[in-house]
């Protein structure tokens, strides 16, 4: 599934222009979100924030190049693992915090503040909560515009 | 500083007037964005960077669905006759609202002297007990992850009600092929 | 005091989309209109005059930070709110697609009438 060769295809999704810029700036909305993600505790951002934008790479590549290319590179089954995923990561660290005291304890060592590798659970946290954000909404957006039709055109 | 919040204020009242009493839906639906691009404005002025950021991203992914629901019928709004006691009821419930605002905010604390009982705490105590520099990542990944969960569950049962919504086929037409698949849909 | 009434002006707008009008997509715009209106109040409650961002910089310490800062607490709950926000707008943009294809309108009150 080269995307390089599908947008040179004219049948396919939007115009030639639309899927190259596309297939181009994709990389760096994902490049983008994960700054964003990973320095969630140093600078404004987190999880949530990143979790959306990672999200909308995948939004706009369903957008271009249409609902059967998307659905080949992550199809319905997959995107609702990554969020079951995301989610029980997100539960398991609270109950880890349990063999140091109470339920969510920052039980890792915190480190100096304001580097990138610090404040213990945090950006473990972040990371979950983005994944489970962003493959949510992209499961969202696959009911709404492409799940409905794939199944009127297997009826026919 | 106060003059730009009046304006941006101005701003966002005139975009949703339009957004609400515009005949085209289509441009009904981009004045509603232009209003989530005000609010967001708004947030970076009043010093809360975080929130400008993630309102931004969430007013592009929901301008997306709403021109999604909005381009399914023709585009034009429905309101051949005017149907006057639900005006005159709409229009009295916003005069009562705003009375009764202005009646119960006369003891509010007066713009610019937040109360900050307890995020004084949180504000002295970020770097050294949580080791997070910025103070609303500390919050709610460490004060406060209670919330974070219960978000986390309200997100996944929206998309859980959505696919249940949105499917197409009835229970008794899918069950002879649900044998293989497994997961959350099953058609 | 005069921001405080106007953003409660815009959530009464919101209530006026939601009742007065009949199309199905205009009553989603007041839910929406409602939501932007109190999350900007949570903020506006918790803005100090000449106030910083609550994030500690190596030029100051907690104390200073502490005296200097705007709230923080609301705006971890706006954060939420947001996200939350847009899940119900998709749950309700659902049930608008799902509403329109069973009875061909968008009118509420015509689908009052037919009554499946």
């Amino acid at each position: 599934m080269n995307l390089k060769e599908l947008s040179q295809d004219e049948s396919l999704g939007m115009t030639i222009i639309v899927k190259t810029i596309a297939r181009l700036v994709m990389s760096f909305i994902i490049l983008f979100g994960c700054y964003i993600i990973l320095y969630g505790h140093i600078t404004p951002g987190g999880g949530f924030a990143g979790g959306v934008i990672i999200a909308i790479a995948y939004v706009l590549m369903m957008l271009t190049f249409g609902g059967k290319v998307a659905m080949a590179k992550l199809d319905n089954f997959w995107a609702s693992m990554w969020d079951n995923i995301g989610a029980l990561a997100f539960v398991v660290l609270g109950f880890l915090g349990l063999t140091g005291g109470h339920f969510f304890l920052n039980f890792i060592n915190h480190g100096t503040p304001g580097t990138l590798i610090s404040a213990g659970i945090i950006p473990l946290a972040n990371i979950s909560i983005a994944i489970k954000v962003g493959a949510a909404l992209y499961a969202i957006f696959i009911g709404l515009s492409v799940y409905g039709r794939l199944v009127t055109e297997e009826e026919k | 500083m106060i003059a730009i919040f009046h304006v941006l204020l101005g701003f966002m009242i005139i975009g949703s007037a339009v957004a609400i009493e515009s005949r085209n839906m289509l441009s009904a639906v981009i004045a509603v964005g232009a209003v989530g691009f005000g609010v967001s404005l708004m947030f970076l002025f009043l010093g809360a960077p975080d929130i400008a950021i993630t309102q931004v991203i969430v007013e592009v992914l929901s301008l997306i669905i709403l021109i999604r629901a909005t381009t399914y019928a023709d585009n034009r709004s429905i309101e051949k006759k005017i149907d006057s006691f639900a005006t005159i009821t709409g229009l009295f419930f916003l005069g009562f609202f705003v009375m009764a605002t202005v009646w119960a905010f006369r003891d509010i604390t007066p713009f610019g002297e937040p109360l900050m009982t307890v995020s004084k705490r949180y504000l002295a105590g970020t770097a050294a007990e949580t080791g997070a520099v910025n103070a609303v990542a500390g919050v709610i990944l460490d004060y406060r992850a209670y919330d974070t969960l219960g978000e986390a569950m309200v997100l996944f049962t929206s998309v859980l009600g959505a696919f249940v919504i949105l499917r197409r086929r009835g229970k008794k037409a899918i069950e002879e092929e649900d044998s293989e698949q497994f997961g959350i849909l099953t058609d | 005091m005069s921001l405080y009434v106007l953003t409660m002006a815009l959530m009464g707008m919101g209530i006026y989309a939601l009742i007065a009008k009949r199309h199905i997509i205009k009553k989603i715009i007041g839910i929406v209109t409602m939501e932007y209106a109190i999350n900007l109040f949570l903020i506006l409650i918790g803005y100090r005059t000449d106030g910083i961002a609550p994030i500690q910089d190596s030029q100051i310490s907690a104390v200073e930070l502490a005296a200097r800062a705007v709230d923080p607490l609301p705006q971890a709950l706006v954060l939420t709110s947001i996200v939350i926000g847009l899940g119900t707008l998709a749950l309700m943009a659902s049930l608008a697609i799902k509403l329109y294809e069973k009875y061909k309108t968008f009118d509420m009150s015509e689908i009052n009438r037919l009554r499946g």
